[in-house]
């Protein structure tokens, strides 16, 4: 525990990066930067449970197993997530949400 | 001195989250998302989690970081720009946002936390590797396991995803 922070604190920087990142999910339209968003969603959340852990439950480990697990499927996720880009690019030319509509009908 | 630093922290990932969201220049917004991950490895080495702090740095910072720095490099000219979002896409986004923020908020101020009054326990390698690999209670061997089957498969995938299908021609 820090001294003199309270947990709110924590709590309200977590927060508004989320919803930074659910903006940016919305905004964007390059599915690089559509998957860079979701990494910040994903490490708000990291940082929730790693706060809740040591300062409410500062006996148990479950919330820094928590987020040890998050960042690994973060990682399976963005390496195929940046497969299928790749190969996306190779066919089209471009990821660019709005010209990769060629399986959409 | 800690609480200065703890602010300072807090501020480099608003901003530079802020920044990696509406920068025009894609290698710039990775750039940001590092600085983003790099603060957020300082806030758990000020939390006392050595071990989650090091885990962001190698895993998120140097790991997928570098994956989407490459995948620009490989998709991007580096000179490219883009173009602004149309308005009603960003109203919409700036609208789920601020709702979203204002709604967590008002339940976050508003609940009481209160902490447990048991005795810490020390976190040192020896805590959790006992933990992370035990069948007892509070052990955590089966989505140890999981996650392993999780990373294999997702290692396969990519192999697969990204291969160039060689005999295309020739099986015509």
């Amino acid at each position: 525990m820090i001294q003199g922070i309270p947990l709110e604190h924590f709590l309200i920087v977590s927060t508004i990066m989320f919803f930074i990142g659910v903006c940016g999910f919305i905004i964007r339209r390059n599915l690089i930067t559509m998957l860079m968003a979701v990494e910040l969603i994903l490490n708000s959340v990291n940082i929730n449970f790693v706060v809740f852990n040591r300062y409410l439950y500062p006996d148990q480990l479950q919330g820094q197993f928590f987020s040890l697990f998050i960042v690994g499927i973060a990682a399976a996720e963005a390496s195929v997530a940046i497969a299928l880009i790749i190969n996306i690019y190779r066919n089209m030319k471009n990821i660019e949400v709005e010209n990769v509509n060629e399986m959409k009908y | 001195m800690n609480v200065f630093m703890f602010y300072l922290f807090a501020g480099i990932i608003l901003i530079c989250s802020l920044l990696s969201i509406t920068t025009r220049r894609i290698l710039r917004a990775a750039v940001y998302l590092l600085c983003v991950l790099l603060a957020t490895a300082g806030l758990y080495f000020m939390l006392n989690y050595q071990f989650m702090a090091a885990v962001q740095l190698t895993l998120y910072a140097g790991g997928i970081v570098v994956l989407i720095i490459f995948s620009i490099l490989l998709t991007h000219h580096i000179s490219h720009r883009f173009q602004h979002p149309n308005v009603t896409k960003l109203l919409m986004g700036i609208g789920a946002g601020a709702v979203g923020i204002g709604l967590a908020l008002a339940t976050i101020l508003s609940h009481p936390f209160k902490a447990t009054t048991n005795p810490e326990l020390p976190v040192d390698m020896t805590v959790i590797g006992n933990q992370l690999l035990s069948t007892e209670k509070n052990g955590y061997v089966l989505p140890f396991e999981l996650i392993s089957i999780l990373l294999l498969a997702a290692m396969i995938a990519a192999i697969v995803i990204a291969k160039k299908e060689k005999n295309k021609n020739t099986e015509i």
